[in-house]
């Protein structure tokens, strides 16, 4: 008998290449995501101590987080976002790597098109110098961010020094009501746990109601499981996954295809694997969720009132609550529902996937954006734009006065120009609602696309469950 | 990298707030740079700035008589949090932290800064709250961080021991980086790949 292991545990065992008494143990990576802002530093070290890049093919670059998203024939006026994105086509083209720049129909935020082009798949290790890798957990592969000097190890090395992290099951079981999304579940979990709650970990998503997520879904909530301090989160591969990867461009195919499904079989966790921390989450009992405060796991409820700092116990926790509120202008106790909204943004790795787009459209379809209110939608990659525009959303869009924009991070980091003014308010359907994180000054409500669409009609902060038809709308929890 | 760490000591520069995350540490606008120089400027650029360059009044913490040249860094619980960039300790480098002391850090942060040659010393609640403590009564207090003894020194004489993951504490102290360490595993990841062909393969009919 072969001792139960976690999916974490088998992923890790495959992959650990050797490991010294006392060191960390050398782990192979078999993908490599790149993009511009965390990349060029790690090539002129490169450069420097004049070595290659060791294995190119397992190796794909992108720009997007500095790109523009307004016409890609005009100039990039920013002239540092242009010299970086020049920068990383001049890294790729010196060192052998494909990039899928500006241009390119697989152009993207790189989150999005991995998965895209089949080459996320189950069982691999996947790391890109940004935090949300743990996106690409959603096929149950062992995915996370690093840092610029790592990135330059696994360019020279296409293996990393790692520690072999704890495990932490995060079960939702039940079934999500209407109005009621993927988005919502992983901000409960963060502001049940709070941003630290996970740190040392991986999640494992387990329970019925993430089996009942479709892969865009599941990306949603693994994306975030940085936000609730875990380096990676994964879920365990099923025939949503299959379905999804089948005859995409990268996936194995013929008798390859029906190797790699036998072997992903394999991966789920073993009955009687044990976790080093455990959570249950009643999916039934869930709300729309929203932020109020400067970090993602300031999240409530979107019925409830905004909490007080006075019922805070802890000295750490009511100050933060209080610099919090100041920054958003918020009083203790106020009703979010109904506070004001300036600008509300669609897209992001997070929620900038064609069923995303499909929900915001579903609400917004012969509706109109309030008056005063700014929607700006971005697709995650070209192809989410072209497919937006062959299934009639971006007609959809346009006629509810939205901005419809070309692909790329967008108002989710603010890097390229589109931005909240000082003092703005913003229904956002990206990942952090950091002091500034989307302009200097601007203020973040983190939500999930029906609650920004639904927002965005209103002119204030809405549930989207008041609509009508919600009911129906097509799939919000289930497949 | 910045200088091999031997033991130094230090005045302490306190920033209570917990979470601190590294939107605040260095805001995305910085992060277009190609290279590493001027990061000190952008450190907590939103906290100490005005829109026109100016020091925000009161002044942030970093700007207060007395602070420049301090090595040692004070903060809240889970300091570090979100982004993975870099750009975090090399800001911090850049303007001169050598060692941070908090109950605990985001995981990506954690590694960055001791490949930065950043010290991100963990210390329990009940310390923590006595060493702001001190400072609170001495906001000149200096500590001396040994890293070798894994401990920090105090005015009273007492020391504070730490733990320190034993391999990353080996590559600090000899100034070696980890990337030389892999590179001098060639054979095995030869072996290693030898044994496991790529799953997948960027280069080919990649549209
Ligand atoms: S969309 Fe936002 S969170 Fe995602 S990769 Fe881009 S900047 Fe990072």
């Amino acid at each position: 008998m072969t001792t139960p292991r976690t999916i974490v545990e088998k992923i890790w065992d495959d992959h650990v290449v050797s490991q010294d008494p006392g060191a960390p143990a050398v782990l192979a990576v078999d993908l490599h995501l790149v993009h511009e802002v965390t990349s060029p530093q790690a090539f002129s070290g490169l450069r420097a101590r004049g070595i290659g890049v060791r294995r190119p093919g397992q190796t794909v670059a992108t720009a997007d987080h500095s790109v523009p998203t307004t016409d890609r024939r005009l100039p990039i006026m920013d002239e540092l976002a242009a010299a970086q994105i020049r920068q990383l086509d001049t890294n790729c083209a010196e060192f052998g790597i494909p990039v899928h720049g500006i241009g390119d129909p697989a152009q993207g935020i790189v989150h999005v098109i991995g998965p895209q082009l089949g080459l996320t798949q189950p069982g691999m290790t996947i790391v890109c110098g940004d935090s949300h890798t743990s996106t690409h957990g959603a096929f149950g592969a062992l995915a996370f961010g690093i840092g610029t000097s790592e990135v330059e190890m696994v360019l020279a090395t296409q293996t990393l020094l790692q520690r072999d992290p704890k495990t932490y099951e995060v079960r939702v079981d039940g079934r999500l009501t209407p109005g009621v999304s993927a988005k919502d579940v992983i901000l409960a979990l963060i502001a049940r746990i709070g941003i630290g709650g996970g740190t040392g970990h991986v999640f494992e998503y387990t329970g019925g109601a993430i089996r009942g997520l479709t892969m865009d879904q599941r990306m949603t909530v693994c994306n975030m499981s940085i936000e609730g301090g875990a380096r990676a989160g994964l879920i365990a591969p099923d025939d949503t996954t299959f379905e999804y990867l089948r005859g995409r461009p990268h996936a194995p195919q013929g008798a390859a295809w029906d190797a790699a499904v036998v072997r992903w079989r394999t991966l789920a966790t073993d009955e009687g694997a044990r976790y080093d921390r455990q959570i249950t989450i009643d999916a039934d009992t869930l709300e729309p969720m929203i932020t109020y405060g400067t970090n993602p796991g300031m999240g409530i409820p979107i019925t409830s009132r905004v909490p007080s700092p006075e019922e805070q116990t802890d000295p750490g926790q009511r100050r933060a609550l209080e610099h919090a509120l100041e920054y958003m202008d918020l009083r203790p106790g106020q009703a979010i529902l109904g506070q004001k909204v300036d600008v509300v943004f669609v897209g992001s790795c997070t929620n900038g996937r064609i069923s995303d787009l499909r929900l915001a459209a579903s609400v917004l379809k012969d509706r109109h954006v309030a008056d005063g209110v700014r929607l700006l939608v971005v697709p995650g990659s070209d192809e989410v734009k072209r497919e937006a525009e062959r299934e009639g959303l971006a007609e959809i869009f346009k006629a509810a006065g939205a901005d419809w924009r070309e692909a790329g991070c967008s108002m989710c980091i603010a890097m390229n120009g589109d931005q909240l003014n000082p003092g703005q308010y913003a229904v956002s359907t990206s990942n952090r609602n950091f002091e500034g994180r989307q302009g200097k000054g601007g203020r973040t409500f983190l939500a999930s696309p029906l609650t920004a669409a639904a927002s965005a009609i209103a002119g204030v902060v809405a549930d989207p469950r008041r609509l009508p038809g919600i009911e129906t709308l097509a799939a919000v929890g289930g497949r | 990298m910045a200088d091999p760490f031997t033991v130094f000591t230090s005045r302490v520069v306190p920033l209570p707030a917990e979470n601190v995350d590294t939107d605040q540490i260095v805001p995305a606008r910085y992060l277009k740079a190609t290279d590493k120089a001027g990061l000190a400027d952008a450190l907590f650029r939103d906290w100490r700035y005005n829109e026109d360059g100016s020091l925000k009044e009161p002044r942030f913490v970093l700007d207060q008589p007395g602070m420049a040249g301090r090595k040692i860094l004070l903060v809240g619980d889970n300091f570090g949090a979100g982004s993975s960039r870099e750009h975090a300790p090399w800001a911090l480098t850049a303007w001169g932290v050598r060692a941070i002391l908090s109950t605990s850090y985001a995981d990506i942060f954690r590694s960055n800064s001791l490949k930065n040659g950043v010290l991100p010393i963990v210390v329990d609640v009940e310390t923590h709250a006595r060493l702001f403590e001190l400072l609170a009564g001495d906001p000149d207090a200096e500590l001396t961080v040994d890293l070798a003894e894994q401990g920090v020194l105090l005015p009273d004489g007492s020391t504070i021991d730490f733990d320190i993951d034993p391999f990353a504490k080996q590559m600090i102290l000899a100034d070696t980086d980890e990337l030389g360490y892999l590179l001098s595993k060639d054979a095995e990841i030869s072996a290693w790949e030898a044994t496991h062909s790529p799953r997948v393969d960027t280069l080919a009919g990649a549209r």
